[in-house]
């Protein structure tokens, strides 16, 4: 266990399952409105970034390549953020 | 033990910033990136100006099939990425068969969504019902032909490893086709939440 840790895909992996329980939790009891949407924005950010840095292993890669994917998931959250928010007015 | 990560460790990681795979991939990834954006996009901005609507046929969407298909492609991310790493401590024999988990998970995807789409469309439901299952048909399909060029990308990579085309000096179709299938994965992390949950 100890061993399967020291991975960090193994650990993204983890984290991936977790928070993918916690999206389908928020679905099951209803969650709606502001927090619940800036809750799973966070939870796919934090998702997006694992996947980006330790999947696609970018983390060692040039800065630039890092920018862009990493600046593609928060423009992506940011217009569903400012989308919502537009709604609830 | 101790001396085996010490040597390991170098040929893993090059010393310097390194982008896996070829640059041409990465190109290829930034513009599907951003054909996704402009429907995420076009979802939510939609969504704003229907929210009544949207709201009531979310509900109609199968929220467990949804994040049973978000396990499948995280888990078959995982295996490709067990694959690169094999490949980069020259584990030539443990490569194929993670490509094939990988590819079995993405199979999985397929079946589950196909079951999804044979319950929408058997209750008479198709694009032109109404603007959410518009979105939700376009958005959900053409993501779908993206997990089966995945598959395809897979299958090639799974050939060439068997035939011992991957090692610890030569990963880099490896790593391209891993690339793919990895943005497939992070698409749905964003599809599924957008269109599936939030409200």
């Amino acid at each position: 266990m100890i061993d399967f840790l020291k991975n960090s895909a193994h650990r993204a992996w983890l984290v991936l399952m977790v928070a993918t329980g916690i999206t389908w939790y928020l679905g099951e009891v209803g969650a709606a409105g502001t927090a619940s949407i800036v809750a799973m924005l966070v939870i796919a950010f934090v998702k997006g970034r694992l996947v980006i840095l330790d999947f696609m292993e970018l983390r060692e890669a040039p800065m630039m390549w890092r920018v862009l994917l990493e600046g593609w998931l928060i423009v992506v959250a940011s217009l569903i953020l400012l989308a919502y928010w537009i709604s609830l007015k | 033990m101790h001396a085996m990560t010490t040597v390991a460790l170098p040929a893993t990681n090059h010393g310097s910033k390194r982008l896996p795979g070829d640059l041409a991939i990465w190109f290829f990834i930034l513009a599907e990136l951003l054909a996704f954006a402009v429907f995420f996009a076009a979802y939510a901005f939609t969504r704003a100006k229907n929210v009544e609507m949207f709201n009531l046929y979310q509900q109609t969407l199968d929220r467990d099939l949804g994040a049973l298909n978000t396990v499948l492609l995280i888990t078959g991310s995982w295996f490709i990425v067990r694959a690169v790493q094999a490949a980069h401590r020259n584990d030539i024999k443990a490569i194929p068969p993670n490509i094939l988990l990988g590819w079995l998970c993405g199979g999985g995807f397929l079946v589950v969504k196909v079951i999804e789409y044979a319950d929408k469309f058997g209750a008479g439901i198709s694009m032109s019902t109404n603007t959410f299952y518009m979105f939700y048909i376009s958005l959900t399909f053409f993501h779908f032909m993206h997990v089966i060029l995945g598959m395809v990308i897979l299958t090639v990579l799974w050939f060439q490893a068997r035939n011992g085309a991957y090692g610890a000096h030569n990963a880099h179709g490896l790593e391209s086709g891993a690339a793919y299938w990895h943005m497939v994965d992070l698409l749905w992390i964003v599809l599924f939440p957008l269109v599936y949950v939030m409200r």
